[in-house]
């Protein structure tokens, strides 16, 4: 994490200057001489870097240069919107990817499957923003049924406000978190399908074919216990960088998240934002993979004793 | 699973083994007709990129030869220089034909080499890591995690305002933020796959490590690494899209199919179609040609699926 | 049962007030970010947009941009160095404070003292020497020296209550909790980079809004704002994007509102060096020992190769005025009858010739992909033009954060750039032509580095001119003689567009700014100025 904060610190003063961007056309050079004392932009580096540091130990990972409030507390506002959007994205890609690829696996000669196939080869071809753009313009647009951009009303809930809890916010997470999760769609099914298949050739299964157990049996126990392993590492995986990647999706939505934030603060360049947001991204990642890990060795005995040996 | 046992025995007759594998590989692969089809496409893709210069009726990163006045032309007009734009042209008068195919030309070197790189790359150090364990395993999957943890569209976009724009750099830069997920892919199968018993008979062979890495371990674990490459190959083409659309990636005098889709997308809503449906089309057939075979390749490669 | 029947009537009760409210409601999405509600902390038109909602200023300007009377009833110089300021009498804070000259001192004072601040409006107070409160309604001004912009700068500067804000923090702003102004609006809830929720301030001392509450969003992508208009989502947006002009023209279900603005797009050239410019080389590719640029006659040749009527018809899709000068006609300084520079190809080859170029040469037009509607388009279409007088034009669009840091370098050869005017030609020759000198403050965003000691010494004169008329005319000719050396090459002035649905009619404005009150049902009398 040390290392991180050490690269997005250099990268973003190699990036340009931040008072070039923030500062009023109008200004002149005295001017300019403040803006870059009140940022503490006039220090050398290692010293803005040493005093970061500093500050971050004790909690506080700096000021927004843009808003002037603690980029801490800036991107927790934001956090609930990605999170929601976030996870509604994975559990569509588990609900519409997992019964595909099961069935795409089981029966893979069918037209059925074929045509599953091909729509998860769509799925990961099209660009992102495009396909948002295309969601906008066919149901917002066109058939009015869904609202077009942003987050619609939300509801309180263990003090901060969500979506998913109102009709019209539900609505208006539709769209984007359908745009997101295409992709993730894709991926389950793929993953699902492939290892449906890989199984169902394995001894284990002939052997309990051949033992007489009923097919749905087979399937449900046996074959999908084992094809979870691969598809939990993967959906975990992607949790994570679904959360840093809803950058494309949130601004096509003008969905009022961290990605949003994070990349409105790159193009002003807002240090403190991007490294405030990259700790927490990295913090969130550990935790995720954290999880996976122990999912992993609940869902495969032959991690669990490898672990113990 | 007799199969996989005869990998690991200890080798009779080497020159027969080495033919083998890849005629059976040959005589499967063309055994499916969709698999062939996407070859087939994918090789007149890729004629026409490499041919790009005596096949599209305009240079369209030769400034001199566009000219605006024959900008946002309908498919089938006929343009001031007396070209025939049968797909239209865009904004800056570019004829969206010569526009595509040299877009194809770029988004090709773009989306198969970072993915061949990225690969090499990461499956040799994701297959390192699994087997030899201890420090050098955790040492490269914090490399992993840290490099799966930094958002691939800022990564990028750093790596690029380092770099420059350009091709070369967007290839270095989409190597860096991809290469992870070769090694975690090849890492998680080659973990399960080095306590299966035909690695440890080769071990008590005592083979070379460098053999059983790469002629025991790295076959079985194929087939989850075609399945991610496939995949990032896409998406590859598709994240360079996104930077172009970002405005970094590639300049915007020599445009990629991404920039090309990217450019039309703010003419979408007003009925300007062309400008960004055709460039579409030619990914679309471009990914799904690729990953057909990919997916083939999957199943053919994989030595669980043969009975 | 009977509390059934009383919830229905309640339902229903609410279902007419929510339809009534809806009809009262105006949503409207704006492209660039609010980044704050303090008004003294970051000199940015959306935020100064959002403050002219919340706060007001001593003296306003109205959609042309002139100077109209605000929180200041009038005005006047009693003495070369001394403003006096009337100020409006019954005025009240949003809570309930009086508003009287300590406040406006009080404000002067805050300004330069915001934490933090990035772009702060210190400028626009620091000729002040001396702030001398009269009576409650009056207040005097001192300057240093005779200053006759002084109440065109105040135009910046939005009030705040003594009571209320003495030691108020940004974030206090921020959270809605102060943001409190003698504004048409006061703020219900203010959610940073999506949403400012505002009701009508019915006690405004101006006209009073038709809209009693008011949703100003924020969708910066473009597609996406275009989109939220066209599905109803909002009733008003800025910043359409030129692409989608051609359709909403002809859909009837929306209406565009356009007038044309204060920014010039222009391209800038390094005059700063004599020897090779390091983006220019020959046809061969080695660099050339002096610097082209710095001979007029390659400078008019540049400009005389660009076809700026159709450039603006293709690339702009007409939003936009092509221009020799820096402001657009009507507007104060504008130079009555200056030509705008006929697209000429031949005679700019010719004029290369014998500038000693018959071949011509190369050159990199640099320029923003993300700041400037079509910014990366327009340089490419300049580069075509030029390529075909013989000057081979490689183009290189990047983002506006690593563009703009090199030209502030003086790294590039020729780049493109864009700025929003005062309607004072002081304006644009200060900071755009002068010298770059720090202890004048002159030329801060001159990246060309066009140096003219002749111009900044009228310049300097004209600063202390308290007749306005022959202050004019002063400016006018140094414009001229600014345009006659090329120091730029002008492009064009954009036009700044609003589309509406049907039944709302927006007032455009030439300073870019969104606001509510300049929004009125169509049907509203108002509606017809």
């Amino acid at each position: 994490m040390l290392a991180m904060s050490v690269i997005v610190f250099v990268g973003v003063y190699a990036i340009g200057d931040p008072v070039e961007i923030l500062i009023s056309p109008d200004a002149d050079q005295i001017e300019r001489e403040r803006a870059i004392q009140a940022l503490g932009l006039d220090l050398p580096l290692w010293q803005q870097y040493g005093t970061f540091l500093i500050r971050a130990l004790q909690g506080d990972l700096g000021r927004s240069f843009v808003f002037n409030e603690p980029a801490l507390q800036l991107i927790l506002q934001k956090m609930p919107a990605t999170l929601e959007l976030a996870v509604g994205a994975t559990f569509m890609a588990v609900l519409i990817g997992l019964p595909l690829g099961l069935y795409a696996g089981l029966k893979p000669d069918s037209a059925g499957s074929k045509a599953i196939m091909a729509g998860s080869i769509l799925g990961f071809s099209l660009p992102t923003f495009w396909v948002g753009l295309m969601l906008i313009m066919v149901f917002a647009v066109q058939l009015g049924w869904l609202p077009s951009t942003g987050r619609g009303e939300t509801a309180q809930f263990l003090g901060l406000q969500w979506s998913f809890l109102t009709r019209d916010g539900l609505a208006h997470l539709m769209m984007p978190a359908i745009n997101l999760s295409l992709f993730k769609i894709s991926l389950v099914i793929r993953l699902t399908r492939s290892g449906v298949r890989e199984t169902m050739l394995m001894d284990y299964v002939k052997f309990a074919r051949a033992k007489g157990l009923s097919p749905a049996r087979v399937t449900y126990v046996h074959v999908f216990k084992n094809i979870l392993i691969p598809v939990v590492t993967v959906v975990g995986l992607e949790l994570g960088s679904t959360i840093a990647f809803s950058v494309v999706t949130e601004s096509v939505f003008a969905w009022p998240g961290m990605g949003k934030l994070i990349i409105d603060s790159i193009n002003v360049l807002d240090r403190p934002v991007i490294v405030a947001y990259l700790m927490i991204i990295v913090m969130m990642f550990i935790v995720i993979n954290l999880v996976v890990d122990l999912l992993y060795s609940t869902l495969d005995p032959r991690v669990r004793l490898e672990g113990k040996s | 699973m007799s199969d996989i046992t005869a990998n690991a025995a200890p080798p009779a007759a080497p020159a027969a083994r080495e033919e083998t594998p890849f005629r059976r590989f040959v005589s499967e692969f063309f055994a499916s007709k969709i698999a062939t089809g996407g070859l087939i496409v994918f090789t007149i893709i890729a004629l026409l990129a490499i041919f790009a210069p005596w096949i599209a009726p305009q240079n369209p990163y030769d400034l001199a030869q566009l000219d605006i006045m024959d900008g946002r032309l309908e498919p089938g007009a006929v343009g001031g220089s007396g070209i025939v734009h049968w797909l239209g042209t865009d904004d800056q008068g570019r004829d969206m034909l010569s526009g595509i195919i040299y877009g194809l030309r770029i988004s090709l070197t773009v989306g198969i080499g970072s993915a061949f790189i990225a690969s090499l790359v990461g499956a040799s150090l994701g297959l390192l890591a699994a087997y030899a364990g201890g420090r050098t395993d955790s040492v490269i999957m914090r490399l992993v995690d840290l490099q799966l943890s930094f958002p691939t569209i800022l990564a990028a976009l750093m790596i690029l305002a380092f770099l420059g724009k350009g091709v070369g750099n967007v290839v270095i830069a989409l190597v860096i933020v991809e290469w992870a997920y070769y090694a975690r892919t090849v890492r998680g199968s080659a973990l399960v796959e080095r306590r299966r018993e035909y690695i440890e008979a080769a071990q008590c062979l005592a083979l070379p490590t460098r053999r059983i890495l790469f002629r025991h371990l790295l076959p079985n674990c194929l087939p989850p690494l075609i399945v991610v490459g496939t995949i990032q190959v896409a998406r590859a083409i598709a994240l360079e899209a996104t930077l172009s659309f970002l405005g970094l990636g590639v300049p915007i005098t020599e445009p990629s199919l991404g920039l090309l889709i990217a450019n039309g997308y703010e003419y979408m809503l007003s009925g300007k179609y062309w400008i960004s449906f055709y460039p579409g089309i030619a990914l679309l057939v471009t990914i799904v040609s690729i990953n057909l075979m990919g997916d083939h390749l999957r199943d053919v490669l994989n030595p669980r699926l043969k009975k | 049962m009977r509390s059934t029947i009383a919830a229905l009537a309640l339902a229903g009760l609410l279902g007419t007030a929510s339809t009534q409210a809806s009809a009262q409601t105006l949503n409207m999405a704006v492209g660039a970010p609010v980044t704050s509600l303090d008004p003294h902390f970051h000199q940015l038109s959306p935020n100064n947009a959002a403050a002219s909602m919340i706060f007001s200023r001593l003296v306003e300007t109205d959609d042309r941009a002139r100077s109209i009377p605000g929180l200041a009833e009038s005005w006047r110089a009693v003495e070369p160095t001394v403003w006096e300021f009337k100020l409006r009498p019954g005025v009240r804070f949003h809570n309930g404070r009086e508003f009287t000259a300590e406040d406006v001192a009080f404000t002067l004072a805050r300004v330069p003292n915001v934490p933090n601040s990035p772009a702060s409006f210190t400028l626009f107070v620091r000729p002040i020497s001396r702030v001398e409160i009269v009576d409650p309604l009056t207040i005097r001004l001192h300057t240093r020296t005779p200053y006759p912009l002084l109440p065109m700068d105040l135009t910046n500067i939005f009030i705040l209550d003594r009571e209320t804000h003495e030691g108020a923090t940004t974030e206090r702003f921020n959270s809605g909790e102060l943001a409190v102004g003698t504004g048409p609006f006061r703020v219900v809830r203010h959610a940073n980079g999506d949403r400012i929720e505002l009701e009508r301030n019915d006690q405004y001392f101006g006209e009073r809004p038709a809209f009693a509450r008011v949703n100003y969003r924020m969708i910066t992508n473009d597609a996406a704002r275009t989109a939220a208009l066209m599905a109803g989502d909002v009733d008003v947006i800025d910043q359409v994007p030129t692409a989608d002009l051609s359709r909403m023209r002809r859909d009837n279900r929306l209406s565009l509102y356009e007038t044309t603005g204060l920014r010039l797009i222009f391209l800038s050239l390094d005059h700063s060096r004599e020897d090779a410019s390091p983006f220019i080389t020959d046809n061969d590719g080695r660099p050339i020992a002096r610097n082209p640029l710095k001979d007029l006659r390659v400078r008019q040749a540049l400009s005389m190769a660009i076809d700026r009527p159709n450039m603006v018809e293709r690339v702009m899709e007409g939003a936009a005025t092509p221009t020799g000068q820096f402001l657009a006609e009507g507007v104060t300084s504008h130079i009555p009858g200056y030509p705008v520079p006929r697209f000429d190809p031949d005679g700019a080859r010719r004029l290369l010739a014998e500038a000693g170029f018959p071949n011509g040469f190369r050159i990199t037009l640099h320029g923003p992909n993300d700041r400037y509607p079509n910014d990366a388009r327009i340089i490419q279409a300049v580069g075509q033009m030029w390529t075909r007088v013989g000057i081979r034009t490689a183009v290189d669009a990047q983002t506006w954060a690593t563009f703009i840091g090199r030209a502030n370098r003086a790294e590039l050869s020729a780049f493109l750039l864009g700025w929003g005017m005062n309607p004072d030609g002081s304006h644009p020759l200060r900071n755009l032509i002068a010298c770059p000198n720090r202890e004048t403050g002159l030329g801060a965003s001159n990246r060309g580095r066009y140096c003219n000691p002749e111009l900044d010494r009228g310049l300097m004169e004209s600063s202390e001119m308290l007749d306005e008329a022959a202050r004019q005319e002063r400016l006018i000719a140094l414009e001229r003689m600014a345009l006659d050396d090329v120091a730029l090459i002008p492009l064009h002035i954009q036009t700044n567009i609003w589309g509406a649905r049907r039944g709302f009619v927006v007032t455009p404005r030439a300073d870019e700014l969104t606001r509510a009150q300049d929004v009125r049902p169509a049907s509203s009398p108002a509606a017809a100025r």
